[in-house]
């Protein structure tokens, strides 16, 4: 049963073929069988107790959390050994919204220590394996949730998403992957990474599935300023609605094989499925064309990317200081105290970040980084926002290829392939919704294909993956299935 | 030698409101420690600010007053340093864009008039506090989140002097507005106070020295006078190298200034803008609200009540020195009082009982403007006397009852009955001959002296104009 998306588990529920119960139960096992596989949990809630099935579409319903999010009694842990024993008291917004759907969270699941990661493999419980291949990566941050919606363990999870978190980790195991526009879900009790780009989403096997999911969970919080009233919009009704006419464009310095010096054979194979399926497009009546962009302007992404993202994770990760919750340090004044919290408490990779985020904030370089790197952000996000005027959205292949070995996690990026790895960012720096869809696989690993739109027009990006979607053979797929 | 002083003042000031300026938690006062904590104010996981309208308004209602400059936008940043009273790493406040820059106010500083120069106020939220014990230390996160406004001035005053008549002048404007009650007890003021010393005839300033969070005006007083003493005392000596760019602080105990860190320690905050705070336009509409929402300040009532009300400066002063005293006096006036004869009432007698202890407020006084006021009718309506008025003011906050009450309790109605003045007069007059010849000899004291046997006949009651008018057509 747990291959079934939302609607019908919310049918046999609502009918008794299947009851609460017995749909919590078979979840739970399901985790423990693939938290054997790929390691891609940090609590299973095996005391949790189901839900009344109501006409709510969601209740009932089993999902996971990707351990980013506070909640209430449930060690909430980020990943980090800052927060290894953390229990908050309440729960993060998104998490109170499905909970008043009746939705069941069964999960938590493991992410790259504290977001901040794309591979699955920083958190402090250990690496997450690909339920494809575990050999391989699911990219991160929101690895675990990747691996357990993949591998079946419930219709969908929580992810958080900064550069591509959610969209990439869809990507590498055959699954959707949705960042709504920022501010349509409320941040609040999501671990703040870097404010200005985190954007709550979710992972599920259908874009169906996304869009219920996140019509359960969005609208203005009072504790988020910077979310907004979306009470007029409806995802999961909207979905089918024609999409007839509509014109997407593609970058042709990203997605034409012809820009790349020596290309790999997987990655002219990915760019060429890609192509393959935006064929599929011309049945939906939607229109493609490629456009140029600058290309010193798409190189600076990834910098651009890192410059914000470490700043702002370098402030908003200062109240990790071993002081209010978190273990406490050891050390003879206030400063030593702290310094040994953080020092123990934090990997390498995070440090490096901080020490980043530190140096582009400091009085005398702000100017030639930060504040160079926000009118970077600025410029393409007008470039999208220019182009968004003749188009309805962006069409893109996501990463390069397939899920990457977990033993050589950074070599496999040369430097022309650097801007088609870290593309989805745009949607960060805009706002922009944003979601994946699995368009194929590669020797039996999945890859995927992203679609961007215009701010607050999460409806109608989501009704061309739909409608995409509906021409290929991916929907409600599960990894490791049936062969 | 005398040297001349440059000083700047840093003023912040914990403001009223409800909750505190980004969360939800109750601004107050509380003995208790951790009375008043929502999840921000301890920094838990995900938590964010959302800004406080309320005080946003008043901090552009402050900018107003002191004529400065207001952004288009307002937005807010974040200063980052570790401290355990910190509980984020960083305090939110405002950097690039305060809410009001380049303002001036005019002040008195004895008797002349000065115009005091505004770098920026700007609004953002004080550290938690930490209390110090033997071996350890507690943090209380009742404070962590209140609101403050930091009101920076220029380099633009020269004596301790100076500095007071500015800072009593802000704090009358503070209280004015219902910002804040910059109740120094409570702690809700601190200054970093600036101070240099440079030759009369110079004109590039000395050394600067800080020295960071002085709690009291006393205590910036002392700092000013001490720091000036100091610096000048170097100077003298040939040892004015010894003055270092450092910021200092006051030690209450000693009276003097102790180096905390020299500049090249100073603290690099990393400031950038807030980004859980979406900037909002300031509005015409908002700024024009809030302009017509100013009350009448200490300044523009002192002239009203020597102007109009004709009352002495001094009196003026003593009257809007508190705006609760004032606010009093004016209740009085408007239900129809004189306003020389409520200001003798309110200055000596209100303020005279309220200083009998530090308990008594105009808030917890028992004599409500509405009572005073009926008293003070009383007299005027010649239904008693003045000197029975004193009587029943005292009576009524001994027997906690109104002025009407009293007079009836004590049968103290004036004697207004024409035939009983009359008889007694009469008797009177039967029993002073003496005292009627030396009257006629010229001995015109002699009258006030029949009339007060009058009074004390009618034990106090009858009508002292009637009495003496009665007698002089008796005697003539």
């Amino acid at each position: 049963m747990l291959e079934l998306g939302i609607k019908d588990l919310h049918d046999r529920l609502k009918s008794g073929e299947i009851k609460e119960e017995e749909l919590i139960n078979e979840s739970l096992k399901k985790c423990h069988e693939v938290q054997e596989k790929t390691n891609a949990f940090v609590t299973i809630m095996d005391e949790v107790k189901p839900n009344e099935v109501t006409d709510d579409i969601l209740s009932g319903i089993p999902y996971g959390i990707k351990d980013i999010f506070s909640t209430e009694n449930i060690l909430s842990t980020g990943s980090s050994n800052t927060l290894n024993e953390y229990v908050p008291f309440f729960d993060a917004t998104c998490v109170k919204n499905l909970k008043a759907h009746g939705c069941v969270g069964v999960a938590k699941t493991v992410l790259d220590e504290l977001g901040m990661g794309g591979t699955g493999t920083t958190g402090h419980t250990g690496v997450v394996k690909n339920p494809w291949d575990t050999r391989r990566m699911c990219a991160g941050s929101s690895a675990g949730s990747a691996a357990s919606v993949a591998s079946g363990c419930y219709p969908f999870a929580l992810g958080s998403d900064t550069g591509d978190s959610i969209r990439k980790p869809a990507a590498y195991v055959g699954i959707v992957g949705y960042k709504p526009t920022y501010g349509l879900i409320s941040r609040y009790g999501m671990y703040q990474f870097a404010s200005s780009l985190d954007t709550v989403g979710v992972l599920s096997r259908s874009v169906e599935d996304a869009a219920i999911a996140v019509d359960g969970m969005k609208g203005l919080d009072e504790n988020d300023m910077t979310s907004f009233d979306s009470s007029d919009m409806h995802l999961y009704e909207s979905l089918t609605k024609d999409v007839k006419g509509k014109k997407l464009f593609y970058i042709k310095e990203v997605c034409d094989i012809e820009n790349y010096k020596n290309p790999s054979d997987e990655l002219k194979i990915h760019l060429e499925n890609f192509k393959e399926k935006l064929k599929l497009l011309d049945k939906l009546g939607i229109s493609v064309e490629g456009v140029s962009i600058d290309k010193t302007l798409l190189n600076a992404l990834p910098s651009t990317y890192v410059v914000i993202s470490c700043a702002e994770a370098t402030s908003n990760m200062s109240n990790l200081t071993g002081i209010s919750f978190g273990p406490r340090g050891e050390g003879n004044s206030p400063e030593e105290v702290i310094k040994d919290h953080r020092t123990k408490g934090f990997s390498p990779l995070i440090k490096r970040r901080f020490v980043i985020g530190s140096y582009v904030l400091q009085s005398e370089n702000q100017e030639k980084y930060f504040l160079n790197a926000k009118r970077v952000r600025r410029l393409i996000t007008n470039k999208m926002n220019e182009l968004f005027k003749g188009y309805d959205a962006m069409i893109a292949p996501v990463s390069t290829g397939v899920a990457k070995y977990l033993d050589n996690d950074k070599n496999m990026l040369s430097d022309d392939t650097s801007v088609l790895e870290e593309l989805l960012q745009i949607g960060n720096f805009g706002g922009f919704p944003s979601i994946t869809i699995p368009d194929g696989f590669i020797d039996k690993l999945p890859v995927g294909l992203n679609i961007t739109g215009r701010v607050k027009e999460d409806e109608l990006v989501l009704s061309i993956a739909y409608h995409l979607e509906s021409l290929m053979d991916f929907k409600n797929q599960i990894a490791g299935g049936e062969e | 030698m005398a040297y001349k002083a440059v000083i700047g003042l840093e003023f912040h000031c914990e403001m009223k409101s409800h909750t505190k300026v980004f969360s939800n938690a109750i601004n107050g006062y509380s003995k208790l420690s951790n009375q008043y904590v929502r999840p921000l104010d301890m920094a838990f996981p995900g938590t964010l600010p959302v800004v406080n309208k309320t005080c946003v308004r008043k901090a552009i209602e402050m900018a107003m007053i002191l004529n400065c400059k207001i952004p288009e936008y307002m937005e807010f940043d974040r200063k980052h340093y570790f401290y355990p009273d910190l509980p984020k790493g960083y305090q939110i406040t405002q950097f690039f864009n305060p809410v009001g820059v380049d303002g001036k106010i005019e002040i008195e500083v004895g008797g002349e008039k000065k115009e005091i120069l505004i770098h920026d106020i700007h609004l953002e939220e004080d550290a938690a506090a930490l209390d110090h014990y033997y071996d350890t230390s507690n943090i209380d996160y009742n404070r962590a989140g209140v609101p403050l406004l930091e009101l920076v001035t220029e380099p633009c005053m020269h004596s301790s002097e100076e500095a007071l008549a500015f800072l009593e002048h802000v704090k009358s404007i503070y209280q004015y507005t219902d910002i804040s009650d910059c109740d120094t007890k409570k702690g809700q003021i601190r200054a970093d106070v600036n101070v240099s010393i440079m030759d009369e005839d110079a004109t590039e300033f000395g050394t600067k020295v800080e020295v960071k969070n002085v709690n009291s005006f006393d205590g910036i007083k002392q700092t000013i006078e001490y720091e000036i003493k100091r610096q000048s005392e170097l100077k003298d000596a040939g040892r004015y190298d010894e003055v270092i760019q450092e910021t200092r602080r006051w030690d209450e105990e000693t009276g003097t200034t102790i180096h905390m860190r020299n500049k090249a320690d100073a603290i690099d905050y990393k400031y950038f803008t807030e980004p859980n705070i979406p900037r909002y336009k300031i509005t015409k509409e908002l700024l024009d609200d809030i302009r017509n929402s100013i009350p009448e300040l200490a300044y523009e009532r002192r002239e009203k009540y020597v102007n109009e009300y004709k009352l002495s400066l001094y009196d003026a002063n003593v009257l809007v020195k508190s705006k609760k005293i004032s606010d009093y006096f004016e209740k009085v006036v408007n239900l129809g009082n004189d306003p020389k004869e409520t200001c003798n009432w309110v200055t000596t007698r209100v303020l005279g009982e309220l200083n009998k202890s530090e308990e008594n407020t105009i808030d917890n006084f028992f004599i409500t403007p509405e009572m005073l006021s009926e008293l003070i009718k009383l007299i005027t309506d010649k239904k008693i006397t003045n000197n029975q008025g004193k009587e029943v003011f005292a009576k009524m906050l001994e027997e906690e009852k109104t002025a009407s009450e009293i007079v009836k309790e004590y049968g103290m109605e004036v004697i207004e009955d024409d035939n009983l003045i009359e008889s007694l007069v009469n008797e009177v007059i039967s029993e002073n001959s003496q005292a009627i010849t030396d009257y006629k000899n010229g001995r015109t004291n002699m009258l006030d002296y029949m009339v007060g046997q009058v009074m004390k006949k009618s034990k106090g009651k009858a009508n002292p104009v009637s009495a003496k008018n009665t007698l002089l057509e008796k005697i003539k």
